[in-house]
């Protein structure tokens, strides 16, 4: 019974409720209990992960924000600021693809707009079960028109992201949305309920009753056959009242009379409330009453437990409500007073003249239970190279050609042609090469972006796998010609209560603190996203890393096409034999199967610091990152993206390493980069990369039309470029008709 | 020549607008309110691209009934210069300052891609300083820019000024990017005063931007009003 078990309703277990009891010094009210509830979910109170995220870096000499803000903050210099953030949005997406994936947009925009920035992209990683599956269709197709729906309307362009469909998300794909957005460092805004006696304001969309429960039941359980049923619990979001919001937010944001802003976003009035008073060591009293509604007859409990979107809470200086309410209205938006900051640390809840919750905001937050779960290693499938037969030579080209026209590597065109990539004219790297490149108007440098995540790789090795995803997301950003400066992380798990995620947790996080702490990029905050279980599978632990980095000088953006023929071919660093966690392995041999390939992160530091070295220089015409497919692939790719007249290659890969066939063409060793360089600079390049102690060999020349890889004289792959880029092309166009 | 570029609600490229005028071409430039009656000190009005009011019923259906709409009807009609990009464009067709209507694109998909315009006619305000069949790489980035119009319509109220073709000017039904009718991409009123494109000029207007394709329109409307004079 109900009665019996109160808790239960909310999502707390009985130990919880006491300790609940205990905080309150007395039995919680029906209302209380569901703040509590709400606020001590996974998904609000870290609990679980708390302990964890603890051990990553994040401090280094540009932090300005670092984790327990609405957003991180990197310092760019002569007063100008960066915050960026990423978070997902996996369960709502899953019951309900368009509303979620849009909301999922929607609400880290707010995020970077309450730092008091202005939104100047977006990335995007998502996970999906296999596209031969009709639901999968629907569901990629949703969220992509979900992402689009909102990024679109409200003008931040989608300049990048990921895709990968594994049969594990199957059910439970992933959502995660990244932005970054540009602050006056003396604008910075925080999430902080300062000064007793000033005005609480609710800006922005009327209350409704959607997304009620969203944050506790939706995103802190695990999916069971009635998830369905929990469509009403997703948000329904509103570009257009998002970028009206937007435009409010900016101008009262330079009135100077903004104390505090945060979202609301999960768990609406409630977290917003208890996180700003507990960040700042105050409290806030709420007249409920005066919250604007959508519609009549909502109880204290739907006011306070709402998601409903597009909704701001601003604590104003004394005196300034009705300039920031004038603002909001001629934007046609209430931005209208529903409480004050008070000095006594509670959160107390009036409607209709009565005290209808009465708790400590440190309560709400601070104080809300931490778990060191238990652990359990897992033993993981090992690969027996040795038993497995290599490629025969005959089959090569076919194989790079299946390769390029598998879903995993397929081009990403169908997507991000649906995303507007270039509002905001900054857009000087586009979705396509390896990461998005945004200038700077009011000087000469800009940002890259990127997001990058394995899942397999974690499942496979939990701790190599999250040192791998920051490591590829520094290289993807360094060969766009960026230095890699900071990371936000969205870590999405399966199920925490059970010992083998938890395990899988640390090690990941342990091996990403590695991979940091190496290459020198703090995590300025993000985001976890637990209980992706669906009807007992959990998925494989995804890390999905958003890493930014600065280019001084905006021509060192560099792209992964190649620019003209005659053009030399050089790859950075060695290719060993390896197979484990690989596209190949999984495609050709359908073994998913470790480890995954080892990482020197010291030789990952020195190859990246010779690649930017080379790019400022000037001697670099075209690099990419080589990983997913491996060599062959990161070549072929780089021919399809030539210019006119470079859309070839004729390479030889005798001197590149790997002992077998397979693992020279398709082993996704990491720490390497392949580069063109015009013929005079390439004596030069290799010079620097023996200064740097980084192996480096001339493969061959740019051509055009066709793609020729030999080893010693034997050919093993010579393609038309033409067929290669219609079956890289052609696969997600395909595979989404059915 | 003074510039002004009007913001309705949900408007979203009418900062890339003004920073093409006012940091690109240097011209003079300020915004307009969408609740504006009158153009004061402005001789070009751009309608930039968005979602007006969240093209809710239809794109630029509710914009076209803003208060600043009556002044640029009269200042078209007085010969001033217009602009209409892409939300802008469909505003001006609901508005009946250009004839026409636009449909869902054929793929029902938003698309964001570099698209080439071969340019039609060279006698309006924006593209006089365009040679005739120039073709130009300027981007698209739209839901709803597959333009259909009457053909006796057209022929009676606007001119064609751009068709999607291909890089070399061939105008085929692969280069369409949405379905329009005729690879129809921008037109003109008889007058040539008023322009509307689907296209995005502002976004091709810088090399780092990949193409400065899209500046000639605006470089077009400040010559014809430097030959024009004052009026």
């Amino acid at each position: 019974m109900l009665e019996d078990r109160p808790w239960e309703a909310v999502g707390l277990t009985e130990e919880e409720y006491r300790r609940c009891r205990e905080l309150l010094g007395r039995e919680p009210n029906h209302l209380e209990l569901g703040l509590v509830g709400l606020m001590w979910s996974e998904h609000c109170s870290y609990k679980t992960s708390k302990v964890h995220l603890a051990k990553l870096p994040n401090e280094g000499p540009g932090v300005l924000q670092g984790p327990g803000e609405n957003a991180g903050v990197i310092d760019l210099g002569d007063g100008l600021a960066l915050a960026f953030k990423i978070e997902s949005h996996n369960h709502p997406s899953a019951i309900e693809p368009l509303q979620g994936a849009a909301t999922g947009v929607g609400g880290i925009l707010r995020d970077i707009i309450t730092m008091g920035a202005h939104p100047i992209a977006i990335l995007d990683s998502l996970r999906f079960g296999l596209l031969e599956a009709p639901r999968n269709r629907y569901l990629f197709a949703g969220v992509v028109a979900g992402i689009g729906w909102y990024g679109n309307c409200f003008g931040c362009p989608t300049v990048g992201g990921e895709v990968y469909c594994e049969p594990v998300y199957d059910g439970n794909p992933l959502v995660n949305a990244m932005c970054l957005g540009l602050v006056r460092t003396a604008g910075i805004i925080r999430g902080r309920a300062e000064g007793p006696g000033n005005p609480v304001l609710l800006a922005g969309a009327p209350t409704g009753r959607d997304g009620i429960h969203g944050a506790s039941l939706l995103a802190s359980r695990e999916f069971d056959e009635k998830a369905e049923e929990r469509r009403p619990s997703v948000q329904v979001g509103d570009p257009f009242l998002g970028k009206l919001l937007l435009e409010a937010c900016l101008e009262a944001r330079d009135t100077g009379l903004l104390v505090g802003v945060n979202d609301l976003g999960a768990a609406g009035l409630t977290s917003a409330c208890s996180e700003t008073a507990s960040r700042a060591g105050t409290g806030i009293e709420l007249e409920l009453d005066e919250v604007p509604r959508r519609e009549p007859g909502m109880t204290p409990y739907e006011v306070m437990l709402s998601e409903s979107q597009e909704r701001m809470l601003i604590i104003a200086r004394q005196g300034g409500e009705e300039v920031i309410a004038r603002i909001f209205r001629r934007w046609g938006l209430e931005a209208k007073i529903i409480g004050r900051v008070t000095a006594d640390g509670m959160i107390r809840v009036r409607e209709g003249g009565r005290m209808v919750a009465e708790v400590p905001a440190a309560a709400l937050t601070r104080e809300a239970p931490v778990y060191h779960r238990p652990e359990r290693a897992a033993e993981r499938p090992v690969l027996d190279l040795g038993a497995l037969p290599d490629l025969a030579p005959s089959q090569a080209g076919a194989w790079l050609a299946r390769l390029m026209g598998s879903a995993n590597l397929a081009s990403r065109e169908w997507v991000y042609r649906q995303y507007d990539h270039l509002v905001g004219v900054n857009t000087a790297l586009r979705p396509g090469s390896d990461a998005a490149v945004l200038r700077f108007k009011d000087r000469p440098g800009g940002v890259a972006a990127a997001v990058d995540g394995n899942g397999r790789h974690c499942w496979l090795a939990p701790r190599l796998g999250g040192a791998l995803a920051v490591a590829e997301a520094a290289r993807n950003l360094t060969v766009s010609g960026a230095r890699p400066v900071a990371l936000t992380n969205c870590l999405n798990f399966g199920n925490p209560e059970r010992p083998e995620i938890m395990w899988e947790f640390r090690e990941v996080i342990e091996g990403m603190a590695e991979a940091c702490r190496a290459l020198g990029t703090p995590v300025t905050g993000g985001n976890v996203s637990f209980y992706n279980e669906t009807l007992g599978q959990n998925i494989y632990p995804t890390p999905v890393v958003g890493m930014v980095g600065l280019l001084d000088d905006i021509a060192h953006v560099t792209r992964q096409g190649f620019q003209s023929a005659g053009d030399r071919i050089i790859l950075l660093g060695r290719t060993r034999d390896d197979l484990g966690g690989g596209e190949y392995l999984k495609l050709a041999h359908g073994l998913v199967a470790g480890p995954p390939p080892g990482l020197d992160l010291e030789a990952e530091v020195r190859v990246q610091a010779l690649c930017l070295e080379a790019i400022r220089a000037g001697m670099v015409r075209s690099a990419h990152d080589c990983s997913d497919g491996g060599l062959a692939v990161a070549l072929a790719e780089m021919a399809v993206a030539g210019g006119e007249g470079a859309r070839g290659l004729d390479v030889d890969l005798a001197a590149a390493g790997g002992s077998r066939l397979d693992t020279l063409l398709f082993g996704e060793t990491p720490s390497r980069i392949v580069l063109a360089v015009a013929p005079a600079a390439a004596e030069g390049l290799l010079a620097l990369a023996r200064r740097h102690g980084v192996a480096a060999v001339e493969l061959g020349v740019v051509t055009d039309g066709r793609v020729v890889l030999r080893q010693g004289g034997r050919t093993l792959v010579d393609e038309a470029t033409a067929d290669l880029e219609a079956a890289w092309k052609g696969a997600l166009p395909c595979l989404m008709a059915g | 020549m003074r510039f002004g570029v009007v913001v309705f609600p949900g408007s979203n490229c009418e900062r890339d607008c003004f920073h093409l005028v006012d940091q690109v071409l240097g011209r003079p430039v300020r915004y307009v309110w969408h609740q504006d009656t009158a153009l004061e000190r402005v001789d070009c009005v751009i309608l930039p691209g968005g979602f007006s009011y969240g093209d809710y019923l239809r794109p630029g259906a509710i914009a076209r009934f803003s208060p600043v709409m009556g002044a640029v009807a009269e200042h078209a009609g007085a010969g001033g210069l217009v602009l209409g990009i892409c939300n802008g464009f469909q505003i001006l067709l609901e508005a009946g300052l250009l004839p026409g209507a636009m449909l869902r694109n054929r793929s029902l998909q938003f698309q964001c891609q570099d698209v080439f315009l071969r340019v039609e006619d060279v006698e309006t305000a924006f593209t006089r300083l365009c040679r005739p069949g120039q073709v130009l790489k300027v981007p698209i980035k739209h839901g709803d820019g597959n333009y259909h119009v009457d053909p006796e319509d057209l022929a009676a109220r606007g001119r064609v000024v751009f068709r999607y073709s291909e890089a070399d000017g061939r105008v085929t039904p692969e280069a369409n990017p949405n379905g329009s009718m005729a690879n129809i991409a921008g037109l003109a009123n008889l007058e040539g005063n008023v322009v509307g494109l689907m296209p995005h000029p502002e976004v091709s207007a810088e090399e780092v931007l990949g193409g400065t394709d899209g500046r000639v329109l605006l470089e077009s409307a400040v010559r014809y009003w430097e030959e024009r004079g004052p009026c």
